[in-house]
Parts: structure tokens; C-alpha cells; sequence
């Protein structure tokens, strides 16, 4: 595999710095070198989260050059438009369709763009894009908080890792009395690419 | 044994394995994982001081003592600290004292965007620098010995990109197994600093930097990594490996230990290569100490020194500077208008409530314009502190006019106050921030007869960085029940008469409490109490709005509580972020009763 550039993007309390921990633990395991950042803001929750990984045979700098970026994955939808711009040559983007509205559009002080708008700003740099029934599906699980591990099962159809590494790090990661649930979200994931054309 | 580690983690883990004793802090972004990870070590004995000034005096007694030490903060937190951090530097130490401070450049958290790494030269001390996680590593042992055989505390400089990043590390050593115990050997002349005892230490000092200054030319860690001839790369820390990135070919001087300076290791680099440039994130330090060697060297006239780098602003500059090839310009730009999506409370903040309040009284909310400016004086001036509490600042609630360092709103509000503003002034403070340096303010206050209102938002944790504890928690950094320091008996005990504790998340009584201090010309203390929801183990009984009976005033809207959205004309509320029975403020404000639980009104959005 030549080097792979994710961002994973979206609003904290999404479970998004674990999915890329996940991500970077896989990396490892399969033999690449990898480096992670996480940039959180200032807020518990709520704020908006973005979390580099670079992987590579050799990863010098742990943050992507902008228009650089292989792999996009937008927890939300506003952040997957904000953020796609650092995607560059043959690029693909996954968004779980969730609509969070920030303060100001609620507060009636800026618009929510819609999903024209913000497939046209996808447009303008990822290659393929997929829109993901994530947040619905993960609910449907019977937890919100398998989102992220739906999301990774998304991911790992993307990547040319062994399925049995991805397996093996989420349950290292997890504790035992929800992997169960996260396995099946991580495998509804991957399913949701299949149907979409990734397989 | 391979593992994935965030610098904090390595530092940690390093520390441990160098048979470090001690380790204090005090929590801040984005240093604080370093004191959580050494903490879940038995043999080590970890705490949360009360800030960076106990925190360093700790280090230096259990250095004096003869044990290894840590003491780990962020860049402002040396400054409060810096009193004893420059003692223990005139004194040296016994066992090793090493110290890391965490930069934050491109001010993700931090109220300034300091460069630490003058405090090295300020404190003569030596300075070592890590570029990714496995250095983070290795270094802790080497800090440790440089500390014991220059008897010199050490300076390790971390950054947002080296504490919050991930990178594997080969962990190789092991803690030994037996260690020094503490004892203390008397020497007045070492550790009693009076004038006549400084100046036996002052020569020691300055003959500690000479030697150290010989030993930077043999640190393992200063190495040239020979590559073309044409151009010489100088660089340290992460933007060694954005600068690795952007001059793939370059001949590299990579600088682990950056004060003192390598001057031979320097000057025989500058000999090998053509143009030589110093690519350094914030200040020109590197750049002006190497100049001062008397070594012709470009940097900062390219190199930005506002923000963090990254590999992209490196070859733009190293383009400008005409060392690199143009490169290749995106076609994309950021797309432009779309909503930010600033930091906010958290939904169930016990902070909404009292901000509520506050924005309610004084007309701040017809005074302030858009960009929370007034043209008429302030009817009620709002000194605030850090902490989450601080993005109360942004609208709606807008409840906050200056917010500078740990502890000083209250300093502030007693300023305004002897300057003779009109009104009363408010001081906001957080548990923690209170605890941290808040207290000195209120003795202050007691004593030279303040009327100010102080309101400490006591919500049982330091939540911004996490939810670290704190004294006025009763659980220790190890998670173990201790003493717990009790806020209402502390500023009944320096003096203040007028005391009230209020439900965090009872308006009515939020109100009175308020109202009534208002109007008490005399010093006053309300402290709001509420747990932090993002420790809320259960959440039940979400809230809901009636479509029904709602009118659409949008008086929910104005808490600036996340959950409470609005999207195509209908307000409602997203359970996922709700907190339930724990809040209800948003059901307490509605005027029309078109709030209330998921069950009662049906079902939701």
C-alpha cells in the first residue's frame, strides 16, 4: 500500500478519537508505520473534532498536507463540507448522514447548507463519496456509541488490511460487554460499502 | 515491545522506567496525560497539586531529598511556577528534577502563544526536545542524568503535536529494580538562598553552563544526518519532521538538546553545507542564538512565526526562500461561509444556568453588538477566569468581559471596583481555578473591604482538561477518598459573611441568590454546585418539545444549550445530547410549558 492520508472529522462526544486510535492500532499491527494527532478545541463536547492518521512504510510529520488527503471520514455532514477540501488525487469520502446544527443555526445567525450544497462542495475534491446511514443504523443496534465502530467498518473496506486485524484491535480496545454490538456495527459498516460498490 | 503512544504517554512511561519517584502537576492542555499515565504506576507516587507553583516546589523537595522527580505543566503554568523553577536552578537539585513544559502553538487551548524555550536561557538550565513519541521516550532517562551530574534541573519542551500525537515506540528498558532512598544531607550554602549563599551559587551556575554547553557537542541526541551538500537544514522538535517532509534531500543538523547550543557541532555543519536555514516553530530562538555564534543563517524572514507549522507552510516557505521548486498549488480552497462550529457548553452544562442569569441583568444582551462590543459603559461588568466556563464569552449567553490567567477575574473585579466603576462588579471563577489561585483574591478582598460579588462554579472537577480532580474533590490523583477542602468553609474562614450555595440547575434560586447579592454592598460569595453532565453515569428522562404549545420565543434557544436545536423553523431537542432529569433548565425557562419529559409529551424529533 502506497501511503494512506486520513482525516476523520466530526463533533465531539462522536466516539471519533477512539475510531482513529482503532485505525492507528490496525496500521501498527499490520506493519506500517503510523502517526496520529488529534485537534479537540476547547470544548467537552459539542466543538468540533479532527483527527489526522498517517500511514506509511516511514511517516515523518503526524499532520497531512492540505489537498493531500486519501480518505475523509465525516462523522457529521457540515464537517465532511468544511474538511474536503484537504482531499486530493483519487480521494474518497464517507459521511454518516447526520445533521448537527451548530449554535449559530439555531441561534437563526447563519444557514445550514443543504445536501446539494454540500455535495457540491464534496464535489470539488473527493473522487468517490459514500453517504452513510450511520447514526439511524447505530441506533437501531440499540447504541448511538457503536456509530464510530460502524464508521471503522466503513474504513476497513477501504484499506488492504486483513479483516482479522481490525477484529483483533477492536477487541482489544473494547470492553467485553459491548463488543459484541460493535462487532456487528463494525460489520454493518463494511456491508454499507459493499451495497454502495466497495467491496 | 512495540506500542502506539501519544508523547504524554512516552513521557510517562519514560519517567517510569528511569525509576522516577515523585511527579506532581497541576492539569493543562496539553500537558496534562503525562501526570494521568504516571499516576496508574504504583511505585511512583503521583499528585495533582494545587497548582504549578506547589507542584514545582514538590519536584525540588523530592529532588532534595535525593529521589528523581517530574514535575510536568503547560507553557503558562511554568509561568506561575517560575518562581521556583528559577530557585531550583540557583540551588541545583540532588536527585534528578526534570521538568516538561507543553507549548501550544496555534493556541489550541491556552490564553497567549508563548515559546517556552526562553525559559531555558532565563533559568540557565539545559533544554532537550523531543520530535515524536519514542523520543519523548528515550529522553526521560537521559534527562534524569544530565540533571544528576550537572546538579541542574532540565527543561523538556513538548508541543500540542508531540504530547497529543500518536507514534510507535519501541519500549526497550525496564525500571531497575532497586532505587535510591530519600535522605537529606544538610548544606545551608546549596539550599537556604540568602544573598550571601547566592553569590557562592551564582559562579557555580555560570561554570554548570560552560560545562553543559561542552557537553551539548557529545548529547547523542544532536546528530547530522548528511544528505546534499547544497543546503543545511537546522530544526528540533515536530517541525524537525514537517522540515524532514519538505527537504527530503537537505543535510539535516536535527537538535535534540536546543540550550545550551552544540557551538562546535554547529559550526563544522555550517562548514559542510550551502545556505543553511533554521526552520523553528514561534520564535527565532534556534535562529538568534546560532546567529550570535557568528553563522550566516535565513529562518524567520520565511518561516512563519505566528501558529503552529505543518509540512505544507514548510514548503511554501522554503519556496519563497528560493529553495524549493513552486509547488504544486491545490485547486481547492476552504470552502468559504459555512457555519464554524466553535466550542460550546456541553448539553446539561452547570455552568447554562447561572450565565443565564447574568446575561439577563444589566442589559448585556441589548448592550453588546455582534462582536460583544458596547458603545455605552457596562451596567454589569462580568470578570470571568479559565476554564470551561470561559465560552460562556461566545453568544448567546455572552456572560464574560475578560478572562486573562488562572485566578485573576477576581484580582480584576477588585481593580475595577477601587477605580470607582459604577456598579457592582461580578468575578467568575470554576472550582478548580478557584482552588488553583482564586483564594489569595478573596483573602485580598476580605481585607481591604471589597463590595464585589464572586461566584465559583463549583462543578466537582477540573472538567476542561478532562476531569481531573482537585482538592475540593476528596479523591486523590489516584483515584484513592482523601480530605476533602470544603469551598464554603474556606471563604467563611478568610472572612466573608455573605456565603450562599445554589442548585447549579434551579433558576428561581439562582436568581435570588444572585439578586440578592446585588444588592448587598458588602463582599459576597455565591457558589453554584452541579456535577459536571459529561460524568453523568445514567442519563433519563430526555426532554422534548411540544410543538403544540410551543410559540417559538426561543427563550431555550438563548441557554446556548447544544441540544436544544433549530433546523427549518422548528425547535427540538436532541436526546442524544440531552441530560435529562439532571438539568431541566431549558423546561424551567420556557415561558408557554412546552418542554418537558420524552414520555409526558410523546415522542421526539
Amino acid at each position: 500500500m502506497k501511503k494512506k492520508d486520513l482525516l476523520m472529522v466530526g463533533v465531539g462526544g462522536q466516539g471519533i478519537v477512539l475510531a482513529s486510535d482503532i485505525l492507528s492500532e490496525v496500521a501498527m499491527a499490520a506493519g506500517y508505520d503510523v502517526k496520529k494527532t488529534d485537534t479537540l478545541g476547547m470544548a467537552q463536547r459539542g466543538g468540533s473534532v479532527v483527527s489526522q492518521v498517517r500511514i506509511a512504510d516511514k511517516v515523518w510529520s503526524p499532520l497531512i498536507k492540505e489537498g493531500e488527503a486519501d480518505i475523509l471520514v465525516a462523522f457529521e455532514k457540515l464537517e465532511a463540507a468544511r474538511w474536503s477540501y484537504v482531499l486530493g488525487q483519487g480521494s474518497a469520502a464517507i459521511i454518516n448522514n447526520q445533521t448537527t446544527p451548530p449554535l449559530s443555526v439555531s441561534l437563526g445567525t447563519t444557514k445550514y447548507p443543504d445536501d446539494k450544497a454540500i455535495e457540491a462542495i464534496l464535489k470539488r475534491s473527493a473522487e468517490h463519496f459514500y453517504f452513510i446511514d450511520g447514526t439511524r443504523q447505530a441506533v437501531e443496534l440499540g447504541d448511538i456509541r457503536t456509530l464510530n465502530i460502524l464508521m471503522l467498518g466503513c474504513v476497513a473496506s477501504l484499506l488492504p488490511i486483513d479483516v482479522k486485524i481490525w477484529k483483533d484491535c477492536i477487541s482489544q480496545r473494547l470492553s467485553p460487554n459491548i463488543l459484541k454490538m460493535n462487532m456487528v456495527a463494525f460489520d454493518k459498516g463494511r456491508e454499507e460499502m459493499s451495497r454502495a460498490g466497495v467491496r | 515491545m512495540k506500542k502506539l503512544l501519544s508523547g504524554n504517554e512516552a513521557f510517562a512511561l519514560g519517567a517510569y522506567h528511569a525509576g522516577v519517584m515523585v511527579a506532581a502537576a497541576y492539569p493543562g492542555t496539553p500537558s496534562t496525560e503525562i501526570l494521568e499515565s504516571i499516576a496508574g504506576f504504583d511505585e511512583v507516587y503521583a499528585e495533582w497539586s494545587t497548582n504549578e507553583k506547589v507542584a514545582m516546589e514538590l519536584g525540588m523537595g523530592a529532588a532534595y531529598a535525593g529521589v528523581r522527580a517530574l514535575v510536568s505543566l503547560k507553557q503558562v503554568g511554568l509561568n506561575v511556577a517560575s518562581d521556583p523553577f528559577l530557585a531550583a536552578s540557583i540551588t541545583g537539585i540532588n536527585g534528578g528534577l526534570v521538568v516538561i513544559v507543553a507549548d501550544d502553538p496555534g493556541v489550541f487551548s491556552t490564553q497567549n502563544e508563548q515559546d517556552t524555550r526562553h525559559y531555558a536561557k532565563l533559568a540557565k538550565v539545559p533544554m532537550l526536545e523531543p520530535s515524536d513519541s519514542q523520543e519523548a521516550y528515550d529522553l526521560m532517562a537521559i534527562a534524569f542524568e544530565i540533571s544528576e551530574q550537572f546538579d541542574t534541573p532540565v527543561l523538556v519542551r513538548s508541543s500540542t503535536r508531540i504530547s497529543h500525537s500518536k507514534s510507535v515506540v519501541e519500549t526497550n528498558a525496564n525500571r531497575p529494580a532497586s532505587l535510591k532512598t530519600a535522605g537529606f544531607k544538610h548544606d545551608v550554602e546549596k539550599y537556604v538562598m540568602l544573598p550571601v549563599h547566592v553569590r557562592l551559587r551564582r559562579p557555580v551556575v555560570e561554570e554548570r553552563l560552560v560545562k553543559l554547553t561542552a557537553y551539548a557537542d557529545t548529547y547523542p541526541g544532536n546528530q547530522i544526518i548528511k544528505g546534499e551538500k547544497r543546503l543545511g537544514v537546522v530544526s528540533s522538535g515536530v517541525a524537525y519532521q514537517h522540515a524532514r517532509e519538505a527537504f527530503p534531500r537537505a543535510s539535516f543538523l536535527k537538535l535534540g538538546m536546543t540550550y545550551p547550543l552544540p557551538q562546535k557541532l554547529l559550526r563544522e555543519f555550517a562548514r559542510q553545507v550551502g545556505r543553511l536555514i533554521i526552520i523553528e516553530e514561534l520564535d527565532p530562538f534556534l535562529e538568534e542564538n546560532i546567529r550570535a555564534l557568528g553563522i550566516k543563517v535565513i529562518g524567520k524572514e520565511f518561516i512563519p512565526r505566528i501558529g503552529e507549522l505543518n509540512p505544507g507552510i514548510v514548503v511554501e516557505s522554503g519556496y519563497r526562500a528560493g529553495l524549493l521548486p513552486e509547488p504544486s498549488r491545490r485547486k481547492v480552497s476552504p470552502p468559504q461561509g459555512l457555519p464554524a462550529r466553535p466550542p460550546v457548553l456541553c448539553g446539561g452544562c452547570p455552568h447554562a444556568g447561572i450565565f443565564f442569569v447574568l446575561n439577563t441583568i444589566g442589559q448585556r444582551s441589548k448592550l453588546l453588538d455582534a462582536r460583544g462590543k458596547s458603545a455605552e459603559q457596562g451596567k454589569l461588568v462580568i470578570t470571568g477566569d479559565i476554564g470551561c466556563y470561559t465560552l460562556a464569552t461566545y453568544p448567546p449567553l455572552r456572560a464574560m468581559d475578560t478572562t486573562a490567567c488562572m485566578g485573576a477575574g477576581i484580582g480584576q473585579a477588585l481593580g475595577m471596583e477601587k477605580a470607582g466603576i459604577e456598579g457592582k462588579v461580578v468575578a467568575v471563577i470554576g472550582d478548580s481555578t478557584f482552588l488553583h489561585s482564586g483564594i489569595t483574591g478573596v483573602v485580598d478582598a476580605v481585607y481591604n473591604k471589597s463590595g464585589v460579588t464572586i461566584i465559583i462554579l463549583d462543578n466537582g472537577t477540573t472538567a476542561m482538561t478532562g476531569h481531573q480532580e482537585h482538592p475540593g474533590t476528596g479523591i486523590s490523583a489516584k483515584g484513592k477518598k482523601t480530605q476533602k477542602v470544603e469551598l464554603e468553609k474556606l471563604v467563611k474562614g478568610v472572612g466573608v459573611e455573605d456565603v450562599k450555595v445554589v442548585d447549579a440547575f434551579d433558576i428561581k434560586a439562582i436568581r435570588a441568590a444572585v439578586r440578592s447579592s446585588l444588592e448587598n454592598p458588602e463582599l459576597s460569595v455565591i457558589i453554584v454546585r452541579g456535577a459536571c453532565s459529561v460524568r453523568l453515569k445514567k442519563r433519563t428522562g430526555q426532554r422534548n418539545v411540544d410543538i403544540e404549545k410551543c410559540d417559538d420565543c426561543e427563550t431555550c434557544l438563548r441557554i446556548g444549550c447544544p441540544a436544544v436545536q433549530k433546523l427549518d423553523e422548528q425547535v427540538y431537542i436532541d436526546a442524544t445530547l440531552c441530560a435529562g432529569d439532571a438539568c431541566t433548565i431549558c423546561e424551567q425557562l420556557c415561558p408557554k410549558k412546552a418542554i418537558g419529559p420524552v414520555t409526558a409529551t410523546g415522542g421526539s424529533k
